[in-house]
C-alpha cells in the first residue's frame, strides 16, 4: 500500500521536535480527521537554517512531514514557498490516492510557518 | 517472532477441522441432495452438523439454515423477515451493530421500513428498557448483537429476549463473535433468529448458519432449488459446513479459561506499563478474546504499521485505516471524541495464543506508543488542542 520511501520516513522520520525559539510555527489539520502537524522554522540570512515538526496522524502524515522538513530544510523563503503537496507526494515515491488529500497536509503547514514568520517580523519591524 | 492478535477478524482453521474437511473433498464428495447411495452418505453428514450446531444453542436440527457465513445470515434474517411485512414497517436495532446488519438496515429504510438505531452507554450495553419503549404495534423485528466485535461487549440478551417477548415482537441476534465462546440458548434468551459464523470459530471461511425459531416464516433470498428446507437454494457446502460443525465442537471450557487469562493479563500489563490509556467496553461482560484500549495522542494506523513491520496484526477503529476515512461507529456510539477514537488498537486472541506472542506485543507496543507519541504534539500538551481549521475538513467527512 505505501511506497518504501513512505515507510523509510514513517519509520524513522527526520527533523522530528519543536523549536523552543521559533521564527515561525504552522499549524494545519485538524485532530477530528485525525491528522495535525505543527511546523517550526528558524530563519538566517533568508533561508530555512531548520525546519522540525510535530504530527498527530496516519503513516503518510508523518512521512510527509518528514519529507517536508527534509525538501525545505537550507532553502530560500521563496523555494520554500514554492515546494507544493505534490513535490512531496513524489519525493515520497507516491502517496496511496486515498491519502493524497487528507494526510498531505505537510506543504500546507511549512508555508503557515513561513506566512507566520512574515507577519512576526512585519509586525516588529512596524 | 510474529504474533497474530486479530482473531475477531478471522482465525486460523485447527488442524482437526482441515483434516475433517478433506474426507468432503475427496472421497465423500456427492451431492447430499443426490439419491445414491453416495449422495446419502453426505446428507447424512450434513445431518450431523446441523444436529451439531443445533444442539449449541439448545435449537432443534430443523431450525438452522446453512449458509455463506455471518453476513448472509444477517442479510437473511432482516431481509427474510421485512420482506413478508405487509403492515409492520419497523425494525429496532442499535448503534454499535456489525455493518453487515447496519448496511442491512440502511437498505430496507430506502424500501420504506423505519429503522430505531438504539444508543449505547459508555460501555457499549444496549438499555433493554429501551428496547421495550422502542417497540410500536409497527415493529416487525428487533436485532441486538450478543457480543460486539471491536469493543467485546456482551449484551443482556435475556432481558433484552423478554422485553421482546412481552411486546411479542420477534427477536434476532448476531452472534458470531459469540458462539462457542458465551451461552447462547435460545430459548432461555428468546431469540427467534440467531447468526452464526465458521471462521471466528477455528472453521474455514465462508459458511455459517441461521438459526429460524419453528413456525418463523423467512422470505427466502437465494432462489433455486429446495435445500435447506427450501430456504436457500445451492448445493450444500458440504465440507465447509462439516469443517464448522466440526470446529464449533472443539472449542472447550478449558480454552475459553485459558483466553480470558490471557485477556486480563493483556489488559492488566498495558494499564501498568503504559499512561494515559483508555479501556473500551465493559470490563464484567466482556468476550474472553478481546481487548480494546486506546492509546491517548497517537494514530491508530501509524500504531499498526508499526506492530505490523515487527511482526505483530492487531486491528484499529481509526479512520485512516478504513476506506471510508470515518472513525469507527462503535467507538462514536460509546461516547469517544473523534480524535480520540483515532487511537483504537484491538487485540482478539484465540487458544493457540500463546503467553510468549502477548509479552512480545506488550514489549513492543510499549516502545511504538512511546516512539509514537514523540512525534505527536499532543503528549507533552496533554490533550488534544481543540481547534479546527475548516479548510481541512475532509470530504465525506461528518461535521465533527
Ligand atoms: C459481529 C459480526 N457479524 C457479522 C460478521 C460477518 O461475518 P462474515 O465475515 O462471515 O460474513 C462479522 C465478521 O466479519 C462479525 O464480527
Amino acid at each position: 500500500m505505501y511506497s518504501r520511501k513512505v515507510m523509510e520516513h514513517f519509520a524513522s522520520p527526520h527533523n522530528v521536535g519543536e523549536i523552543p525559539d521559533a521564527d515561525g510555527v504552522g499549524k494545519v489539520g485538524n485532530p477530528v480527521c485525525g491528522d495535525v502537524m505543527f511546523v517550526y522554522i528558524k530563519v538566517k540570512d533568508g533561508r530555512l537554517e531548520d525546519v522540525r515538526f510535530k504530527t498527530f496522524g496516519c503513516v503518510s502524515a508523518i512521512a510527509t512531514s518528514s519529507m517536508v522538513t527534509d525538501l525545505a530544510k537550507g532553502k530560500t523563503l521563496a523555494e520554500a514557498e514554492r515546494i507544493t503537496r505534490d513535490d512531496v507526494a513524489d519525493a515520497l515515491e507516491g502517496l496511496p490516492p486515498i491519502k493524497m488529500h487528507c494526510s498531505n497536509l505537510a506543504a500546507d503547514a511549512l508555508h503557515a510557518a513561513i506566512e507566520d514568520y512574515k507577519k512576526k517580523r512585519k509586525g516588529s519591524a512596524g | 517472532m510474529r504474533a497474530y492478535l486479530d482473531n475477531a477478524a478471522t482465525t486460523r482453521v485447527a488442524p482437526e477441522v482441515i483434516e475433517r474437511m478433506g474426507i468432503f473433498f475427496s472421497t465423500a464428495y456427492a451431492n447430499a441432495s443426490s439419491l445414491h447411495a453416495q449422495g446419502m452418505e453426505a446428507k447424512r453428514a450434513l445431518d450431523e452438523a446441523r444436529a451439531a450446531i443445533a444442539a449449541m444453542i439448545n435449537a432443534s436440527p430443523e431450525e438452522i439454515i446453512f449458509t455463506g457465513g455471518g453476513s448472509e445470515s444477517n442479510n437473511l434474517a432482516l431481509k427474510g423477515v421485512a420482506f413478508l411485512q405487509k403492515e409492520k414497517r419497523h425494525i429496532i436495532t442499535s448503534a454499535i451493530e456489525h455493518p453487515s446488519i447496519l448496511g442491512t438496515c440502511a437498505f430496507l429504510e430506502k424500501q420504506g421500513f423505519s429503522v430505531t438505531y438504539l444508543p449505547v452507554g459508555r460501555e457499549g450495553f444496549v438499555s433493554a428498557g429501551d428496547v421495550e419503549s422502542a417497540i410500536t404495534d409497527q415493529t416487525a423485528l428487533v436485532s441486538i448483537m450478543h457480543a460486539n466485535n471491536e469493543i467485546g461487549t456482551i449484551q443482556d440478551l435475556d432481558r433484552i429476549g423478554k422485553a421482546c417477548a412481552a411486546k411479542g415482537v420477534p427477536f434476532h441476534t448476531d452472534a458470531v463473535q459469540s458462539f462457542t465462546k458465551a451461552p447462547i440458548d435460545v430459548t432461555r434468551m428468546g431469540l427467534s433468529l440467531v447468526s452464526l459464523a465458521s471462521h471466528k470459530i477455528h472453521g474455514p471461511k465462508g459458511v455459517g448458519a441461521l438459526y429460524v425459531r419453528k413456525g418463523m416464516r423467512l422470505q427466502k433470498q437465494i432462489h433455486g432449488g429446495h435445500q435447506e428446507n427450501d430456504r436457500r437454494a445451492g448445493t450444500e457446502n458440504l465440507p465447509g459446513i462439516a469443517g464448522f460443525a466440526h470446529a464449533a465442537s472443539l472449542q472447550t471450557p478449558e480454552h475459553i479459561t485459558k483466553m480470558a487469562e490471557l485477556r486480563d493479563y493483556t489488559i492488566t500489563e498495558i494499564e501498568r506499563r503504559i499512561p494515559d490509556v483508555i479501556v473500551n467496553g465493559s470490563r464484567a461482560r466482556r468476550l474472553c478474546n478481546n481487548v480494546n484500549v486506546i492509546f491517548k495522542y497517537i494514530e491508530g494506523e501509524a500504531l499498526l504499521f508499526t506492530l505490523s513491520q515487527k511482526g505483530i496484526a492487531i486491528s484499529t477503529g481509526s479512520a485512516c485505516s478504513s476506506r471510508s476515512l470515518r472513525p469507527s461507529h462503535v467507538l462514536r456510539a460509546i461516547g469517544l471524541p473523534h480524535e480520540v477514537a483515532h487511537g483504537s488498537c484491538r487485540v482478539s486472541i484465540s487458544r493457540y495464543t500463546t503467553k510468549q506472542e502477548i509479552d512480545y506485543f506488550l514489549d513492543t507496543v510499549t516502545a511504538v506508543v512511546a516512539q509514537l507519541r514523540e512525534v505527536s504534539p499532543f503528549t507533552k500538551m496533554g490533550k488534544y488542542e481543540a481547534y479546527t481549521d475548516d479548510d481541512h475538513t475532509h470530504e465525506g467527512h461528518p461535521a465533527a
